[in-house]
């Protein structure tokens, strides 16, 4: 699945929050069936590059291309027209609405055509039977089908919403942070998922704190410290110490 | 590679439901039931202990008294599905019936004056909406408070001689008051309108978006829901409500006041909680609203009869309102729980 053209690549990336750089011209190219670990210490600027990436800040400067064409995501329903899905630290999940309500919200498949959006009727069952088998199709097994999320535990709903984001990317899946509040069974699980989203032909960004996670899984490993990057390597079980001193800025 | 656990995990596939969980699930059931059997007990009850309760003639005439509560509450129930509350309804009710009765000096025209009625209730909702929306409000209570003011305040100035205005057009009385086949109209109104928000709600994409709305406001945005739309359009569509429940009171009265719809904000607040729906926004349907609404009316109709005072009705509603949000608040936790025993299991 390796193309030579990478399917994101970010060019010089620089934002400013006030007084605040947080990104200080950044350059990152992502591949198609790659998971790409973006590494650095709180505040280093890994979160906000994610978010320029999926249209919920712009940049100051610098350029974002897909499939090496120069492209603005100036929100995140554009970034995600353009093939680029997220999950959030936070998941985004509506408690109150099943997996497969979750799955299409904000999308919903629905007609006929000729009415505005909102007066549309929803094809219910279209929904339930892709959802169903997108499900189906990630070996993600749920207690009940038909349950809100709210009663699913942490990590069905973060299963739930990497789905979610399988479903609909077509390039990029980007993960803030996705083992975070997970227990081992449920990290091994969404780490599971990750790899499948990998094997479908998706560039996947994956922001974590978790070295162990980062070198079973990651084919590169870009770290940022205070808005720049500061290296790039291949993580093994060698060079770990290595990616550590990275992050932190204590370069041996 | 260190790949072992991954296989294990995969096989045990973790997220199967666990034994805990169905004292919990049934307790999440019987919640969820609550409200309706409620009212099946008490309408056994006061059928036994009050035979005049299950005549014909008192039936229809609580349907008659529960459907202006009942339609302003399908209202309602919209706006508290997106987390929020409409202080004006009772107000946005009694200025239109005013508006109403003012242009029946002026013109016969049945059409005109209920469009006009109608108008006002949409006008006041969506001035409610638009000023919450865009004026950034951090909730709506505030501007629908004001509306309220304003509203009554309008109501009484510009009402002849500041008081209830005698007679209104033909088909208007006919709304409120006439009867088909036995069914009292203003039931009809309540079953015609209650169906159409149920067609919206549960199988329109606007629906799902009020419910995406109230459940995770923040998500919402993120999945590129119109939320501000959304959320003026639950007001635009209580303010209609308000317009509906005009007609039918200025009907079944004769007459408009700028007195009519005093604590129906309470009233209809209360049918929705008590039907079922959850004040955290999210949850709830147009049963809810209908059920809460039968149960004030069945609760107050029960006291009526027994001859009990109003003011002790009132400290009646207030009791039942306290139980119902208690019950939401017990939904909450269980889910919780549920939540826990989940994980505890995969």
């Amino acid at each position: 699945m390796d193309a030579p053209l990478p399917v994101l690549s970010v060019r010089n990336a620089l934002k400013s929050f006030g007084a605040v750089q947080a990104l200080r011209g950044v350059s990152l190219d992502v591949y198609r069936g790659e998971v790409l670990a973006l590494l650095g210490d709180n505040g280093a600027g890994k979160s906000t590059l994610v978010k320029c990436i999926s249209g919920v800040h712009a940049l100051d400067e610098g350029e974002i291309a897909l499939d090496g064409e120069r492209t603005l995501l100036h929100s995140p329903s554009a970034a995600r027209r353009a093939g680029i899905e997220t999950v959030y630290q936070d998941l985004a999940l509506f408690d109150n609405l099943t997996p497969a309500q979750n799955f299409y919200c904000g999308r919903e498949i629905a007609g006929p055509e000729w009415l505005p959006r909102p007066l549309r009727f929803l094809r219910k069952r279209a929904m339930d039977r892709e959802a169903a088998a997108i499900i189906d199709r990630l070996k993600v097994t749920l207690p009940k089908f038909d349950a809100p999320v709210a009663l699913m535990s942490g990590g069905q709903r973060q299963a739930i919403a990497v789905a979610r984001a399988a479903v609909f990317a077509r390039k990029v899946v980007m993960l803030d942070e996705p083992t975070a509040a997970l227990g081992l069974r449920e990290s091994r699980k969404v780490l599971d998922l990750i790899k499948q989203l990998r094997a479908e032909g998706n560039a996947v960004i994956v922001i974590t704190h978790n070295m162990e996670h980062v070198v079973e899984l990651a084919d590169r490993a870009v770290v940022l410290r205070q808005g720049r990057k500061v290296g790039e390597l291949k993580p093994d079980k060698t060079n770990r110490q290595q990616l550590v001193s990275m992050i932190v800025g204590a370069e041996a | 590679m260190e790949e072992q656990g991954s296989a294990v995990a995969a096989a045990q596939d973790g997220l199967r439901p666990g034994t805990g969980v169905s004292v919990v699930s049934v307790g999440l059931r019987l919640l969820s039931a609550g409200p309706l059997l409620i009212l099946a007990i008490l309408v056994v009850l006061i059928g036994l202990t009050t035979p005049v309760f299950m005549k014909p003639a008192n039936i229809s005439n609580i349907l008659a008294q529960t459907s202006v509560i009942a339609i302003v509450a399908l209202g309602q129930h919209l706006v508290i599905l997106t987390r929020g509350i409409d202080l004006s309804v009772g107000a946005n009710l009694a200025l239109a019936t005013v508006v109403g009765g003012l242009l029946f000096k002026i013109t016969d025209s049945s059409a005109v004056i209920i469009l006009a009625m109608l108008a006002v209730g949409v006008l006041v909702g969506l001035v409610n909406g638009a000023v919450y929306v865009f004026g950034r409000l951090p909730h709506p209570f505030i501007i629908t408070l004001a509306t309220l003011s304003i509203c009554r305040g309008i109501a009484y100035s510009i009402s002849e001689s500041h008081t209830t205005m005698r007679g209104v057009p033909d088909l208007v009385a006919t709304i409120g008051g006439g009867d088909l086949l036995g069914i009292p109209n203003p039931a009809i109104v309540v079953a015609v309108c209650a169906a159409l928000v149920l067609v919206m709600t549960k199988a329109m994409v606007w629906g799902r978006w009020i419910y995406a709305v109230g459940g995770a406001p923040k998500a919402a945005v993120e999945m590129g829901i119109p939320v501000k739309w959304v959320l003026v359009s639950t007001y635009v569509v209580a303010g209609l409500c308000c317009g509906i429940g005009a007609v039918v009171l200025a009907g079944r009265t004769e007459s408009t006041s700028p007195l009519f719809g005093n604590l129906l904000e309470l009233d209809t607040i209360a049918a929705v909680i008590i039907g079922g729906a959850s004040f955290l926004g999210g949850r709830g349907h147009v049963g809810h609203a209908l059920i809460g609404a039968v149960m004030i009316g069945v609760i107050r109709n029960a006291l009526n009869l027994n001859n009990v005072d109003a003011f002790v009705q009132m400290v009646a509603i207030g009791l039942v309102i306290v139980i119902a949000v208690e019950a939401d608040v017990l939904r909450s936790h269980l889910e919780s729980r549920a939540r826990a025993l989940q994980s505890r299991t995969t």
